[in-house]
């Protein structure tokens, strides 16, 4: 059940407890404990909405960062990576296997400002041996929505 | 100057277009209509079979298949058939791939067809049977079901609809309109009355994977009814794939002999494409089938309890896509409900009636829609039924 729900919310978190409960077949008050259970124990993190900032005004530029590092003793990169997350320009902070140590997504107004944060504060940061920064030119599809072709229903069209 | 009424087929001029379409067209001449009619998934054909239909294409496969299909995929439909069904199908004398379920239905008739058989055609269903059945020659004879049997065939009625001239019983089971199913146990009654006579069996199971309160039973899987029954199904429906224009027929090699010759002259060879998608399909689509049934499932029940809540009482779809509900407790015709709706509500949903006379006191409206759109739906359906 959890799973379900969790997949669910995962395509819709404006689902309620209501539509949920039909949806799967069991009542109100039992989505209501598992949803409750499941955010308490950190399994959902958030409900949060998707935007695609290009239909707006708003001026913005997602750019992926790929970070070297030297280890650090004890602690290993969690150190670094907490520093690098605590900026809320950082969206996303992820410890990579492979030829670099850590993806740092970061979303900003303009590409001035992103490369002011990756030589002021990135490359600052002792252990960060080397930066690579990637700019997002345009998204075509994120956390598994279309951003260019909203789906249209073309059923019963092909005249 | 010609005159076309000395020319065209009296056979063909006396059949009516389809109801469905009907509805269909008229809502597309109207702006901001939330409809609830389509007869198709919504789903886009799962990519991996759209690419080795991409890649057949790619690798120049744009030739004509052999006339009874591809042999790669007649295989195929058989270990489908005995994996998913526990009947099987010898490749190479009792499988054929059609154009569609329709086409399957289409040579079905015309392969058994003497002037003057009678075919039983159980009502409501698939707008096809009684026009095709008509067109092949034979006499259709209507067999309401009626919602008190839950829109199955009543062993009674059947044995009463019955005579010397009858040549087959359509089984159109999961429905189309009704949603209503056939057990095992109720099928049994059915082979019962069958067994020992001439009478065959057309059992339509383009649903077959759409069947939510348990597994589909296919009457072919009896004991002594495989030898009289012609299955016609396809991949429009489990398979999100109603443009590719694929489906199948499985019945006895004496049978399907004959049935392939109607295929032969007249259509030569299915769609090479498609086929070659099939094959993916059948391999691996389970999973792509598994997801859009329990999609499908959540919204069979948003949508019955739905309909519910705003006090619309109906019988609860076990397969298929949609669900019918009765109108006439509102003292309103499905088609005067379904009019209104439309006008005054810009909600279309498909009068009953498209799917015979039995269906004149319901209306036929379609889960194969998003929750959001479901909802928005159920919304103007609502404020219309307030308003009675
Ligand atoms: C019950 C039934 N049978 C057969 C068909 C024909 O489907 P296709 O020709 O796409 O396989 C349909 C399509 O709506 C149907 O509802």
């Amino acid at each position: 059940m959890k799973n379900k729900i969790l997949k669910l919310l995962e395509g819709d978190a404006r689902l309620t407890d209501k539509q949920l409960a039909i949806m799967l077949g069991v009542d109100e008050a039992e989505i209501r404990k598992e949803i409750d259970s499941l955010e308490k124990s950190g399994t959902i993190l958030g409900y949060k909405t998707i935007v695609d900032w290009e239909k707006t005004e708003r001026e913005s530029v997602t750019a992926m960062i790929e970070v070297k590092l030297t280890p650090q003793r004890d602690r290993g990169f969690d150190r670094v990576a907490e520093k690098i997350y605590n900026y809320p320009e950082v969206q996303a902070v992820y410890l990579m296997s492979g030829a670099y140590d850590l993806s740092v997504l970061i979303e900003g107004k303009t590409m001035k400002e992103v490369a002011y944060f990756v030589s002021q504060k990135l490359s600052t940061i002792d252990s960060v041996t080397s930066t690579a920064t990637h700019f997002v030119l345009h998204k075509y599809k994120d956390k598994g929505i279309l951003y260019d072709a909203p789906e249209a229903d073309e059923r019963g069209t092909f005249n | 100057m010609i005159d076309y009424s000395k020319v065209l087929s009296q056979t063909v001029v006396n059949t009516p277009k389809s109801g469905i379409r009907k509805f269909f067209d008229l809502m597309n001449t109207m702006s901001d209509v939330v409809g609830l009619t389509v007869g198709e998934p919504d789903f886009q054909t799962p990519w991996h079979i759209r690419e080795a239909g991409i890649e057949s294409l790619e690798k120049g496969r744009t030739y004509y298949t052999a006339n009874a299909g591809l042999m790669e995929l007649r295989s195929e439909i058989n270990n489908y058939m005995s994996r998913r069904f526990g009947v099987s199908y010898e490749p190479e004398k009792e499988v054929i791939v059609t154009v569609g379920g329709s086409e399957a239905i289409d040579i079905a008739f015309r392969s058994v067809i003497e002037p003057g058989d009678e075919i039983i055609v159980p009502t409501p269903s698939f707008v096809c049977y009684a026009p095709l059945a008509k067109m092949s020659g034979a006499v259709p004879v209507i067999l309401e079901t009626k919602l008190e049997d839950n829109f199955k065939i009543n062993p009674e009625a059947l044995k009463a609809a019955i005579t010397s001239k009858t040549k087959m019983l359509v089984l159109p089971y999961p429905n189309n309109p009704t949603g209503a199913i056939m057990t095992k146990g109720e099928l049994e009654e059915i082979a019962a009355i069958l067994r020992g006579t001439n009478i065959l069996v057309l059992s339509d199971e383009i649903y077959a994977e759409l069947t939510y309160t348990g597994t589909h039973c296919s009457i072919a899987s009896l004991e002594g009814m495989k030898e009289r029954t012609i299955i016609a199904s396809g991949f429009s429906k489990a398979y999100a794939m109603t443009g590719w224009r694929l489906g199948y027929i499985c019945a006895p090699a004496p049978l399907a002999e004959q049935m392939l010759k109607i295929h032969q002259y007249g259509i030569m060879s299915s769609p090479t494409t498609s086929q070659f998608a099939a094959v993916e399909a059948l391999k691996n689509g389970d999973d792509d089938i598994k997801m859009m049934r329990d999609e499908y499932n959540r919204r069979r029940r948003y949508i019955y309890n739905g309909l519910k809540s705003i006090g619309i009482e109906s019988f609860e779809p076990e397969g298929a896509f949609y669900i019918f509900p009765r109108i006439s407790d509102f003292g309103l015709s499905g088609e005067e409900f379904c009019n209104k709706l439309l006008y005054d509500y810009k909600c279309a949903i498909v009068p009953g009636s498209a799917f015979g006379e039995a269906g004149n006191n319901f209306a036929r409206i379609s889960y194969a829609y998003s929750i959001k759109h479901i909802t928005q739906a159920l919304e103007r359906i609502e404020a219309f039924v307030k308003s009675l």
